[in-house]
């Protein structure tokens, strides 16, 4: 119920317009029900051969009623779409304002699940929110409200009879459906993912099962999964063509209701005979209010479930959070790491153990260890993505939390293994790390990282799409798009995440010379695996498990003869002969 | 109009349920029909003859049976029309399957260009947005046609006039329907679009989320989102505009005809020229005359996406499929691969179809048993093709391949394949257990052969420390494999599996130091034996090699040892040079 509230909580800024789209949706029902009402009219009139005037009132109503449905049907779908597509533009910037304070830590569940695919999905569920789930019912009550106060102000029992059949259909049908179609419901969305994950078994793996001869296999088992999805499928069938055999028992028999209240009240004189034939027509025309209602209930429930999910996400208090009275920007650039702790969960070992080290402006240093010894937490604590205690960074001499956020993010420059390039065009790309630059600029520094050749290729220069839906990039450009943005975004501290994690060793060594002769003047903390290019750093630190095992520069190290030398040793048996 | 044959032939498949819901649907005419017909009866009995309850009791009784008919009827209806679409819906899903195996891995994304996750979403989104096609469009096709038929046949000897009202109208929604259809399909098609691009540009910001911070940009991006979210709603604005049109001449159509025929029958009523009876029928008549039309136009466009996604299918099942059909199974002689043999390439070319460069061309060289074969060049040298070819994924298009004296395509496809262990560069892990994973290879191994390949593969200790240990589902409980460790379980299915011949597509991407040794040494052992073309990325391993083929552009530039290459001073030492500038 809470949720419902605050979902439609979303729809407070177009109340005018919602309002109007609920009296056009009544006004529409209400022309069906007139159209056939005046024409029952009309002929039940003429059938007492009066004079034609009298007649006149029941034709122009016919004729009004004839073109005026269309016509409201036509502005109501319009009203309420446009209301519908407002709402989800309201959820979706409002879903981005409360989830961007929570990226990345919060989006993440202890198992590297991924929280934001759900959340998206649940997102795209609410589409046809208000269309589909808000309207129908406050349409139906409307209709239904009016339509029994109208035939009851013929005689009272008829008026209940019809606001007794429209209350069963338009609440009883769609709540036992519901009831009925959760079980095959349920039993649909188990199938299909069996038989999706067996498709993209049989397609991704076709080598595999060509080779161990169990191709026939693999597609019996298709088979045999879509047959399993198919009769759960009928089961659902059951349960939507009871709801469609339902109303139309429930329409028929109020119908028959009506006729048998309604015959001796006639024959009594009560009634004028004239109303008979108008009343098969009202009842008849009043249940199109209600039919909508069963897929509305679906839509509802689907609806429900999305937003509760989506709340749950988005009310979750960010784990870094703006200082109350930020500093002024810091005065300079100088870093400093003061025992530095941290771990991920309180229930997992810490990935770093009381990291010290002094950075001050243009000190390159790396962050070396096998995989899993919590060298890329630095990146995730300096960009503040992670809050940290205990332990102090300082930037300029003071806490890094004393500044605001985008003051102290504004300072620091990162490469991740994985550059992300948006699908937008390639100035957007780069724009993002600065957004007054200039065309001039933009050329520059795409010379600069030595995509110059890459770039004359383009077929449209800088308005060229990149990503999903244009432009492909090799891994290697990709990083050097990445590199682009860092040059741009003039910031004085680089962060280099295993930049050369996905490439191959000769666009590596490429680029560690590019990184390397470009990253002169600026801070540095490189952090990688790849024992490569590291003797021109100032000081070199080897990790294991959060621990530091050893400091010192790449010759001190390999005379050390310790853990560096070791990882050393073993990587150099690869590439030296 | 959107009678795909190619649809209708599936269609044909589920015949009978299909006739069944067509019958249902006219039997439902018919008793829509005699509803009227009693009802007509029982309000001009009340009304005109002021027949009391009690005289009209037998006909309310009647009614109840029709209503109760109707329905019966209508369940019935819905479960045939159901009935087909399940049933068509995996024929159809069977065939694309089937059709994809028949193509085989080297066919499937190379000849077609269609990726995996397109025929992934064609046979389950795509075969499931049938269901409206199947279930609802195409009964109610039939049914369009024959119902207005049949309420005319029985409205004609009662009162031709309102007859010929119904006649002359009834075309005008088809062929509205025709005139605005066509633009309104170009509309959703342009709406679908849109969509697709706000969901992309959404997702592509939720994703780059962190970029985005890192890059101080985040909140920028709300601002973005607004103006994205609101182009859309113009845009689609603007395309329901004319949809929505579409509709309203439609209901306009049916409602003014309508109202047409009640005035008319109204004044010809007044006259004295038609009985009330009659007149009242005609005027419960008309609405459901024109009601299947209507409901035409309503799930025509349910339909739409159905029709877009089956013309997707039937374009990838259209695809040509390679004369070698890979579910064929020759029932010719099993080879015999006690050594000395020898697999000998004579001059084996091969293009795949729709490109103009060769991916072999005129290549020619020999494995010998028990020796290791080292294919080393760039990428898109030929290397792939090879493997292809070994594995009988494809074949030559000129050339031959021998196994001795003998033509390798002239053995049983099944016992070839049974000669191969295989680690690919991106091994497949199946959604089933771990055991059963690695037995794959081999299904006759016993547990404790499983076990022990784990043990040769190095993913025993990880493995045992699971809570269900040999039986975790991959994916599940913790169980993400890295891609370490998939390249592992590739190996200890080629540990399991006791083949003399064995292709190894080298891991090209750097593990950490510890492992890269590790693996160096576990793939030492597994070419313990055997016969093996390896595609090698790392030096330790090309040095071991009995020798090296250097591939370009589909052709052996240089083969030899090691040390042979080397004093050449050709392009294999160039690469060499290369490799070892970074130090």
């Amino acid at each position: 119920m809470k949720i419902i509230v605050r979902l439609l909580g979303f729809l407070r800024p177009f109340t005018a317009r919602v309002a109007l789209s609920i009296l056009l949706g009544v006004a529409t029902i209400a022309s069906a029900i007139g159209l056939l009402g005046a024409s029952a009219d009309l002929i039940a009139r003429a059938a007492l051969h009066p004079s034609i005037a009298t007649l006149q009132v029941a034709i122009v109503g016919v004729r009004f009623f004839g073109i005026s449905r269309a016509v409201f049907r036509y502005l109501e779908r319009l009203v309420s779409h446009s209301v519908n597509f407002r709402l989800l533009a309201q959820f979706r910037t409002s879903f981005y304002r409360s989830i961007e304070p929570l990226a990345p830590a919060r989006l993440m569940d202890y198992q590297g699940g991924d929280l934001l695919s759900r959340a998206i999905a649940d997102i795209e569920t609410l589409e046809n929110f208000y269309v589909r789930a808000v309207a129908p019912p406050l349409v139906a009550l409307i209709v239904t409200i009016g339509m029994s106060l109208f035939i009851g102000s013929y005689h009272p029992e008829l008026g209940l009879l019809l606001a007794g059949g429209l209350l069963v259909s338009g609440v009883g049908v769609p709540v036992v459906t519901r009831i009925l179609a959760r079980k095959p419901g349920r039993q649909i969305v188990a199938a299909r993912s069996q038989l999706s994950a067996a498709v993209v078994d049989g397609l991704q793996g076709m080598p595999e099962l060509l080779l161990y001869n169990r191709s026939d296999a693999a597609l019996d088992q298709i088979n045999h999964l879509g047959r399993q999805m198919g009769a759960a499928q009928m089961r659902l069938a059951w349960a939507g063509g009871l709801a469609n055999a339902l109303n139309l028992g429930l329409m028929l028999l109020t119908l028959w209701g009506i006729l048998w209240l309604s015959i001796p009240l006639v024959s009594a004189d009560v009634l004028p005979g004239i109303l008979l034939a108008v009343l098969v027509q009202l009842t008849l025309a009043s249940f199109e209010a209600v039919l909508p209602l069963a897929s509305a209930a679906q839509n509802l429930e689907t609806s429900l479930e999305a937003g509760r999910r989506l709340f749950a996400l988005a009310d979750l208090p960010p784990m870094v959070s703006e200082p109350a009275a930020p500093l002024p920007p810091p005065a300079n650039s100088d870093v400093e790491l003061v025992n530095l702790t941290f771990s991920y969960a309180p229930e997992l070992p810490p990935a770093l153990r009381n990291l010290s080290a002094a950075l001050p402006l243009g000190r390159r240093i790396a962050i070396v260890g096998p995989s899993g010894a919590g060298k890329s937490t630095l990146s995730n604590l300096l960009l503040r993505f992670w809050p940290h205690i205990p332990g102090q960074i300082l930037l300029g001499g003071q806490p890094l939390s004393s500044y605001s956020l985008s003051d102290s993010r504004k300072r620091i420059g990162v490469i991740s293994p994985h550059t992300m390039v948006f699908t937008a065009t390639l100035r957007e790309n780069l724009c993002l790390a600065q957004p007054a630059a200039t065309d001039a600029e933009l050329i520059s520094a795409l010379t600069h990282v030595q995509l110059s050749e890459w770039f004359s290729a383009l077929p449209n220069g800088l308005d060229t799409w990149l990503g999903e839906q244009g432009h492909q990039m090799s891994a290697g450009e990709r990083q050097r798009l990445a590199l682009a943005r860092l040059l741009l975004q003039n910031a004085p501290i680089w962060i280099l995440d295993e930049p050369t994690a996905n490439l191959d060793a000769l666009t590596e060594q490429a680029l560690i010379q590019t990184l390397l002769a470009l990253s002169a003047g600026h801070t540095v903390i490189w952090i990688t695996h790849r024992l490569i290019g590291l003797d021109a750093l100032d000081e070199i630190i080897a990790l294991d498990a959060g621990i530091v095992m050893e400091r010192g520069r790449h010759a001190d190290l390999i005379s050390a003869d310790g853990l560096y030398a070791h990882l050393w040793r073993l990587q150099n048996r690869q590439i030296t002969s | 109009m959107n009678l795909d044959p190619r649809l209708l032939r599936q269609a044909w498949q589920a015949r009978f349920a299909l006739l069944a819901t067509i019958l249902l649907g006219l039997l439902g005419a018919l008793a829509i029909v005699f509803q009227a017909r009693l009802l007509s009866q029982i309000v001009a009995g009340v009304f005109i003859d002021h027949h009391t309850l009690a005289q009209v009791q037998p006909l309310l009784i009647l009614l109840l049976g029709v209503i109760l008919l109707r329905v019966l009827v209508s369940l019935a209806g819905d479960l045939s029309a159901n009935a087909v679409a399940v049933k068509v819906k995996n024929n159809l899903r069977t065939l694309l399957m089937r059709r994809w195996f028949e193509r085989g891995p080297a066919g499937a994304e190379q000849q077609t260009g269609a990726t995996t996750g397109e025929v992934t979403a064609a046979a389950i989104q795509g075969i499931e947005s049938l269901e409206a096609y199947f279930s609802q469009y195409l009964p109610q096709l039939i049914l369009s046609a024959l119902i207005p038929l049949a309420i005319l046949t029985v409205v004609f000897p009662l009162d031709w006039l309102s007859g010929l009202a119904l006649l002359v109208t009834a075309p005008l929604i088809p062929i509205f329907m025709r005139l605005v259809g066509s633009a309104s399909q170009t509309a959703t098609g342009r709406q679908w679009q849109a969509l697709g691009r706000l969901s992309a540009f959404f997702l592509d910001t939720l994703q780059g989320l962190s970029t985005l911070k890192a890059l101080g940009r985040s909140l920028d991006q709300a601002q973005k989102v607004a103006s994205v979210a609101d182009q859309y709603r113009l845009t689609t604005m603007q395309v329901l505009r004319v949809t929505f049109l579409s509709a309203l001449v439609l209901e306009l159509v049916s409602t003014i005809s309508t109202a047409v025929v009640a005035v008319e029958i109204g004044i010809r009523l007044l006259y004295g020229q038609i009985a009330f009876e009659q007149a009242f029928f005609v005027l419960l008549m008309a609405p459901e005359f024109y009601l299947p039309l209507r409901q035409l136009g309503l799930r025509f466009h349910a339909a739409m996406t159905g029709i877009s996604a089956a013309q997707q299918i039937f374009d990838l099942l259209a695809l040509p499929v390679p004369e070698s059909t890979h579910l064929l199974e020759s029932s010719l002689a099993a080879p015999n691969l006690q050594p000395p043999f020898e697999i000998c390439f004579n001059s084996v070319s091969y293009t795949y179809p729709g490109r103009q460069l060769e991916a072999l061309d005129n290549l020619s060289f020999t494995l010998h048993a028990g020796k290791v074969t080292a294919l080393v060049g760039p990428s898109g040298s030929g290397k792939t093709t090879i493997v292809n070819l070994l594995l009988r994924f494809i074949q030559p298009q000129s050339g031959a391949i021998w196994l001795n004296d003998q033509l390798l395509s002239g053995f049983d496809l099944a016992a070839w394949r049974q000669q191969i262990a295989w680690v690919p560069q991106q091994p497949h892990l199946f959604h089933d257990t771990i055991a059963a994973n690695i037995r794959l290879a081999w299904p006759a191994a016993s547990p404790e052969d499983v076990r022990l390949a784990a043990r040769q593969a190095g993913l025993a200790d990880w493995i045992e420390a699971l809570p269900q240990s040999y039986d975790t589902l991959v994916g599940e409980s913790g169980a993400r494999l890295s891609t370490g460790q998939v390249q592992r379980l590739a190996l200890a299915r080629a540990f399991l599996r006791p083949a003399p011949i064995l292709i190894l597509d080298e891991p090209s991407a750097y593990l950490d130091p510890a492992l890269e040794v590790w693996l160096e040494q576990s793939i030492h052992q597994l070419c313990v034996g055997r016969t093996v073309l390896v595609i090698a990325h790392r030096l330790t391993t090309i040095q071991q090699a009995n020798q090296i083929l250097f591939l370009s552009n589909g052709r052996v530039v240089e083969s030899g040892t090691h040390a042979d290459l080397l004093s050449a001073g050709g392009s294999y030492a160039a690469l060499l040079s290369a490799y070892r500038g970074g130090r």
